[in-house]
């Protein structure tokens, strides 16, 4: 440990303990889950009260625990240790949970708490169950998500209080950039953006690379519907991504990393931007990185609206300040990137698991998840489902298992027909699939992919070729326009599932749509038009009767339509 | 004659009056502009981080934003608009004063956002969406919000709200018309 980083945290640790020992913290559950559900209304409400004063806290405004079906969350720690969780909380309620709480000698619980952490005396006498070992903790295996609720994001030294900057401090102070690529290489990690790549392989493309500057991204432009796992990291704990971005750079010999984020998610964005000058202050990044030889920066780039901006080669335009559209590879970005200088991209999640990676060996990684795939998935479940929410799951597990024993099942204890999984470039799922163990290799032959983790469950009464009439439309909406195949395709297949929709469809449609897809899938540059035709492909698989219904132009479509007709953005902006 | 002279004279004081309103307007607006561009805080500045800090400013592009920036990025008018037309959360005149976006994608499509969708256009008098004659919104349809766990999901001025339903959309417009 360098003295740089031993006195960082000394600091830190110092400030930890000070926090928890020496008045109550109340911590209230944030993000943008947390906003829509009210937490900073309830954050509000706290801090322009008097009983800040009275009864002598502090509070604070942290992550989502991932637990969102319970969101607001609010949850109270006193200097005896002892946690306790509140559930459903509304502004109304805060203000006398907090003062029945703390106003007395033994705390008087609200009926909305649900759990409880720590050790105290007190715990004896508590009638709720332990935090951890409510299913929905214990069926999870939390490494990137340990400090999502349990930190403020806004705070680096609580960071560097729970084991925060040891694995850089570890690599830049005592490994060589090919120790760290090595490393990473034999933990079997693989990117957890879509395409699976091993992410050790993709750091030694850039590693020999020589060039005066060369740049490391980190993808979280996210704009897969359904999915909220990577702005989730950012606005929760910040700094497990910064950390591995810049052992990124120190691996690939990079000498500026960017964090690429859409513009308007003010959550993140705030999170990241301060968390990265908090940085700075402390010498984390910079110059000479922890007394190392090692140099580094970091800033957060922009991109507007655009779907297609997720992809590595649109991203560089868009930081380069042009249309967000791909670029024809070869060259690839370890060769000529952005400016074209050497580049990598990786994504958010990817990066985040680098540190923990770090600090515990290669080894201990690959003995998380599968022989196939090592690790943990970040699942976000939402649509029918009882328990909506963020969760870390080991690779491996079915997804049965994951809707049902994490997620609760159907929401209301509906059945589940369909499962819409990896956001909308990627397939439909029905009851045969289920079975299927989350891992890239069984997901891609169930026609699906874990990608960007978001897996939308509907009920036995979702109308098939309704959601699948939403994610075409997404995709001919978002298709950038420069390969033909996908901007014309989209927009044909789109008119196809109308005509199904508007009971105009005719038992010939069902080859043109398949003609089509094949096209766009042999036509285009990027993921967006070679994968658009999926989730109609997957749902030829697993629901073909529903769309047989729908070619003889009688079909009812269930739902808040007049004539079958759906409210959606068009590509021309009212004006 | 004279009549003529000073009624001309007349006109053109007002002419005067009038074009010397529009250009300080003008100038107002390119002052703001100017310093929207040169306050970015990244050290990366393009034409699209530009255009975002102008649209953060102002929230929307007016002509003289594409100048400005053609001349702070060395790029030609053309090259702006290229990319002010590309991303769809650029437009080109200003909003109404309270921008409601409401999310259409998948998740909340399943939980019921068509016809949160139908009850807005129908509370805002529109058939699409786009500015209510009042001028007091601007109805949006999004992608995706980022909660798709509270679903389905609206966002005034940018706060995301959960849980809709037809009825709450309703009290929610008439509360904001009310104010």
């Amino acid at each position: 440990m360098s003295s740089n980083y031993q006195q960082l945290k000394t600091n830190a640790i110092e400030k930890w303990d000070n926090l928890l020992s020496s008045k109550p913290w109340v911590r209230v559950g944030g993000g943008v889950s947390g906003q829509a559900a009210g937490a900073e209304d309830i954050f509000d409400e706290i801090k322009k009260s008097d009983l800040i004063d009275q009864l002598d806290f502090n509070v604070s405004l942290v992550g989502s625990l991932g637990l969102m079906y319970l969101e607001p969350i609010v949850d109270i720690t006193t200097p005896d240790g002892l946690r306790i969780f509140y559930s459903n909380v509304s502004s109304k309620s805060i203000l006398q949970i907090i003062e029945k709480h703390l106003n007395s000698d033994t705390p008087i619980f609200d009926k909305s708490a649900f759990a409880y952490t720590g050790d105290s005396p007190a715990v004896k006498n508590i009638n709720l169950p332990e935090f951890y070992s409510l299913d929905i903790m214990k069926l999870q295996k939390r490494l990137v998500t340990k400090n999502f609720g349990n930190i403020d994001p806004s705070d680096i030294d609580q960071y560097i209080a729970n084991g925060g900057y040891e694995a850089l401090d570890k690599a830049v102070n005592l490994n060589t950039p090919e120790e760290i690529v090595n490393q990473v290489k034999n933990s079997g990690l693989r990117g957890r953006g879509g395409a699976a790549f091993p992410t050790g392989v993709k750091w030694s493309f850039l590693a020999p690379a020589q060039s005066d500057s060369k740049y490391v991204l980190c993808n979280c432009e996210e704009g897969d519907p359904g999915a909220f796992n990577d702005k989730g990291i950012l606005e929760s704990d910040p700094n497990t991504l910064i950390e591995g971005l810049i052992i990124n750079g120190y691996a690939t010999n990079s000498t500026k990393g960017y964090v690429f984020i859409r513009h308007g998610h003010e959550h993140p964005i705030n999170a990241t931007k301060s968390a990265i000058s908090q940085a700075y202050e402390r010498g984390l990044l910079g110059k000479n990185i922890l007394g190392s030889e090692f140099s580094f920066d970091m800033e957060v780039a922009f991109t507007g609206d655009s779907y297609v901006a997720g992809e590595e080669t649109a991203l560089m335009e868009a930081i380069e300040g042009k249309r967000s559209t791909p670029r024809f590879k070869p060259p690839f970005p370890a060769a000529s990137g952005l400016w074209k200088k050497p580049t990598n991209i990786n994504n958010v999640k990817t990066l985040s698991y680098v540190p923990s990676i770090i600090t515990n060996g290669s080894d201990w990684f690959k003995n998380v998840g599968t022989e196939s795939t090592s690790g943990t998935a970040l699942v976000c479940l939402s649509g029918h489902i009882n328990r909506p929410g963020l969760y870390e799951v080991e690779m491996g597990m079915t997804i049965n298992d994951v809707i049902y024993k994490i997620g609760g099942g159907g929401l209301n204890n509906q059945k589940i027909k369909v499962l819409q999984a990896g956001g909308p470039l990627n397939g439909l799922l029905g009851k045969p699939a289920f079975e299927t163990r989350i891992d890239f290799d069984e997901m891609t032959k169930a026609g699906a992919s874990i990608g960007s983790g978001g897996i939308i469950v509907g009920n036995d009464k979702t109308d098939v070729v309704d959601l699948l009439r939403n994610l075409i439309a997404f995709n001919q909406f978002e298709s950038c326009g420069k390969c033909f195949p996908c901007r014309l395709g989209n927009t044909h297949m789109l008119e196809i599932l109308d005509r199904m929709c508007e009971k105009k469809a005719e038992p010939k449609d069902l080859k043109l749509i398949e003609k089509i897809g094949n096209s766009m899938k042999v036509g285009s540059l990027c993921g967006h038009g070679q994968l658009g035709y999926n989730p109609i492909s997957s749902a030829m698989r697993y629901f073909k009767e529903d769309i047989d219904d729908c070619l003889d132009g009688n079909y009812e479509l269930s739902g808040p339509y007049k004539d079958g007709k759906m409210l959606r953005p068009t590509r021309t902006r009212p004006d | 004659m004279f009549v003529n002279i000073v009624s001309y004279g007349l006109h053109y004081l007002k002419f005067l009056k009038k074009n010397k309103s529009k250009t300080t307007n003008n100038m107002s607006i390119r002052e703001l502009i100017k310093e929207a561009i040169s306050s970015q805080e990244q050290s990366t500045v393009t034409v699209l981080s530009s255009l975002l800090a102008i649209e953060d400013k102002l929230h929307y592009i007016p002509k003289e934003a594409i100048e400005e920036t053609a001349e702070v990025c060395n790029v030609s008018i053309n090259d702006v608009w290229s990319v002010a037309s590309f991303y769809t959360n650029f437009r080109f005149t200003p909003p109404g004063e309270k921008i409601l976006d409401i999310c259409w994608g998948p998740s909340c499509h399943l939980l019921g956002s068509q016809a949160v969708m139908h009850s807005a256009i129908e509370n805002l008098e529109l058939k699409e969406e786009g500015e209510s004659k009042d001028k007091k919104f601007t109805l949006r349809y999004n992608t995706c919000l980022g909660a798709c766990a509270q679903g389905p999901c609206i966002a005034i001025n940018h706060k995301v709200i959960g849980f809709q339903n037809p009825k709450k959309i309703k009290k929610i417009i008439n509360e904001l018309r009310g104010k």
